[in-house]
């Protein structure tokens, strides 16, 4: 994974027990090779609408794929969310959608498209698919691959050239990244949810802090968490840095797989499920960094800057740059300040949003939408909202339970299943200068469409602000005018 | 690919921490094919304002600056989305080689793939240097692969450690798909293998 990991790490293993990382990473070598650099076997590699170059530079090559089967590949970069649109009218972004049905058909490659309702955010459609399972190799040219190791998967993100390479060996070459452990303990307090836990942690290491680490995410806190908690948790370990995130598998984990379509069945579930209970780590792991958080300090985050660890509690003010450490941090957060339009010392909920996302690879499960929808309940949108499922099936399941009926009585829009303003590529943008609360992933300058200012948060957050037009403190809101 | 071994060339000095690969390469230029032209890319909205003007204190459009090959940035440089049109980009303005404190894991591993070495020294050293390069506008520094040494515009040499299957592939600007594929056997019988021991991973 990184290449400047510690070489140490074996040594220091040898004698004590494995880490759950450690153990998926030594049944997948296929070869050591040169310079402490492993061929690593890939057991199920993701594709999606962005990946298509990788096909073309192979069929350039004149090379073959070496395991269609293992691949698995779903439109949600590029396709449009308006309901009722099956094609967006602009013919390059059209071309990329396409591309990646011809490209897979030609390939034998199964392919959950535009109109079937099994299409979806790739880290959505996954697990949902029962493709994602503990133990196994997962890669997929998006960084938030990690998603997948909320079900005790090695998961990581990959580039294109690496997208080519795995298409054409089912193998990478990697070099094994140092293992952080962080532990989060203790009962969450009310109002705080997966996501206000990963801002927390990313908040504490920083952007950086997870550089050239895989990370665990153990503790009481995590092992309490639903399997769709645990995704949002993994899904933004890229933003602390770490191209992997993982979580021991448990009886919350066999719950949620058994019986969806890829998941193994009779006889073979049970010789599965007896594998997946050697994965946990051992009790005397070693790992090369740990760190430890109370999840009763923890209160819903937001963030204020264009960096996933500019978060702090709904609480705080605007930090100000005079007291940053060094120069060039100081001059980092005030460019960040200037392009957000904020000034220090300002309550966070003072803040005005103009708009609001609910949706993403982070925060578009159906557990999302349930805690955004309570919110949304017997209120009503002060400013322009849109909820976007993570795929066609979540869109099912919540129609079926009302969701779509509560948001759109609150003025809330009801879209189709994608990235949508999440990456800014298929759009779904907001125009320059407008505040955005969002349920995504990043802050970052012009993430959401130029100039738009993003900020942070969790389903309910999110709701919240739709409602009053500020970020809101969603433990405060009081009663809805209509009882909800 | 193309072998990357040794580059004299003018460095340019970017002091921001994590600088993400949404402000390398916007979203909305990821479906644009590759060819001329694609520099027009390269960190755009930091370049240009909305109106497409060239924003002047924006060190790329400083004219000393615009021949640079070299980048020296701060901490987390390239983080965030694993996109390698951000390397493509970089590449297509020229620049072959990154020098910072440190890197985001996907970005890292991207330049890799495009005959780029990215370089990380400490950040002392890494600060040094852009100080160097902001007094001295348009100064040249040398990144030697070989010697795995980074000399200064000030003429001090610092060593930095590089990964040696990824020096010998940058070296020979090495098909690593064809590596790969020489451990053909391998990975038939590593798959004969998970067939029994794993069979319920296959669809």
């Amino acid at each position: 994974m990184s290449s400047r990991s510690s070489a140490a790490t074996d040594g220091h293993l040898v004698s004590a027990g494995l880490s759950l990382f450690e153990k998926i990473w030594r049944r997948h070598v296929v070869a050591e090779g040169p310079g402490g650099q492993t061929l690593l076997y890939v057991d199920r590699h993701l594709l999606h609408d962005g990946s298509g170059s990788a096909f073309g530079r192979l069929r350039s090559a004149g090379r073959p794929l070496r395991r269609p089967e293992r691949c698995f590949a779903t439109a949600d970069h590029f396709v449009p969310t308006a309901p009722g649109t099956a094609a967006t009218s602009d013919p390059e972004i059209r071309a990329m959608v396409d591309g990646l049905a011809r490209h897979t058909a030609e390939a034998g490659i199964s392919h959950f498209g535009v109109g079937d309702p099994r299409q979806g955010i790739v880290h959505v459609m996954g697990p949902e698919q029962g493709l994602t399972q503990p133990g196994i190799t997962l890669v997929c040219g998006d960084s938030h691959t990690a998603t997948h190791g909320a079900l005790g998967a090695l998961a990581f993100g990959i580039g294109s050239s690496e997208v080519e390479h795995v298409l054409a060996t089912q193998c990478l070459w990697q070099r094994k990244p140092a293992v952080m452990r962080i532990r989060v303990d203790g009962p969450r307090p009310f109002g705080v949810t997966a996501k206000d836990v990963i801002l927390a942690v990313i908040a504490r290491i920083g952007a950086a802090g997870g550089t050239g680490h895989a990370i665990e995410y153990a503790g009481s806190t995590i092992a309490a968490m639903s399997m769709e908690e645990r995704m949002t948790v993994c899904n933004m370990s890229i933003e602390a840095g770490a191209r992997a995130g993982m979580i021991a598998p448990d009886d919350t984990t066999y719950a949620y797989l058994e019986g969806r379509p890829h998941a193994p069945r009779g006889d073979m579930w049970g010789r599965a499920l007896a594998f997946w209970k050697t994965l946990p780590s051992d009790p005397d792991a070693a790992f090369d960094r740990e760190m430890g958080l109370d999840a009763r300090e923890i209160a819903p985050m937001v963030t204020w800057g264009t960096s996933p660890q500019d978060a702090l509690p709904i609480t705080g003010h605007i930090p100000d740059p005079a007291a940053a450490g060094d120069a060039v941090r100081r001059a980092s957060m005030e460019r960040a300040l200037h392009y957000m339009g904020l000034t220090p010392g300002t309550r966070l909920m003072e803040v005005p949003v103009d708009r609001v996302f609910i949706g993403s690879c982070t925060n578009s499960r159906l557990e999302d939408l349930r805690a955004s929808a309570a919110v949304a309940r017997g209120r009503r949108a002060v400013v322009p909202a849109m909820v976007v499922p993570g795929s066609g099936l979540i869109k099912r399941a919540a129609e079926a339970e009302g969701l779509d009926r509560i948001f759109r009585a609150a003025g809330f829009e009801w879209r189709e299943p994608g990235c949508s303003m999440c990456v800014g590529m298929n759009g779904d943008l907001g125009r320059a200068g407008e505040r955005c609360a969002s349920t995504s992933n990043r802050n970052f300058e012009g993430r959401q469409g130029q100039g738009v200012r993003t900020h942070l948060m969790s389903p309910a957050m999110a709701a919240a602000a739709a409602v009053t037009g500020r970020l809101t403190d969603v433990r405060t809101l009081g009663p809805a005018a209509e009882g909800g | 690919m193309e072998p990357f071994v040794r580059l004299e060339a003018v460095a340019a000095p970017l002091p921001l921490p994590n600088v993400d690969t949404d402000r390398i390469i916007p979203a909305r230029f990821l479906h644009k094919p590759r060819g001329p032209g694609y520099e027009r890319y390269c960190f755009h909205d930091m370049r240009f304002d909305a109106g497409g003007a060239e924003r002047p204190d924006f060190v790329l459009n400083q004219a000393p600056y615009r021949g640079a090959r070299i980048l020296v940035a701060a901490e987390n440089f390239g983080c965030g989305s694993s996109r390698e049109h951000a390397v493509w980009a970089l590449h297509a303005w020229g620049f072959r080689a990154f020098v910072a404190p440190s890197f985001g894991d996907i970005f890292f591993g991207n330049c890799g793939q495009n005959g780029t070495l990215p370089v990380v020294l400490p950040p002392d050293v890494v600060a040094g240097i852009r100080r160097q390069l902001h007094e001295r506008p348009g100064a040249s520094m040398v990144v030697d692969l070989p010697s795995q040494t980074v000399t200064g515009p000030d003429g001090v040499r610092h060593e930095f450690s590089v990964d040696p299957f990824r020096k010998e592939c940058l070296l020979r600007g090495q098909d690593e798909i064809a590596l790969s594929l020489g451990h053909a056997e391998a990975i038939a019988a590593f798959e004969e293998r998970a067939r029994v021991e794993m069979p319920w991973v296959l669809p």
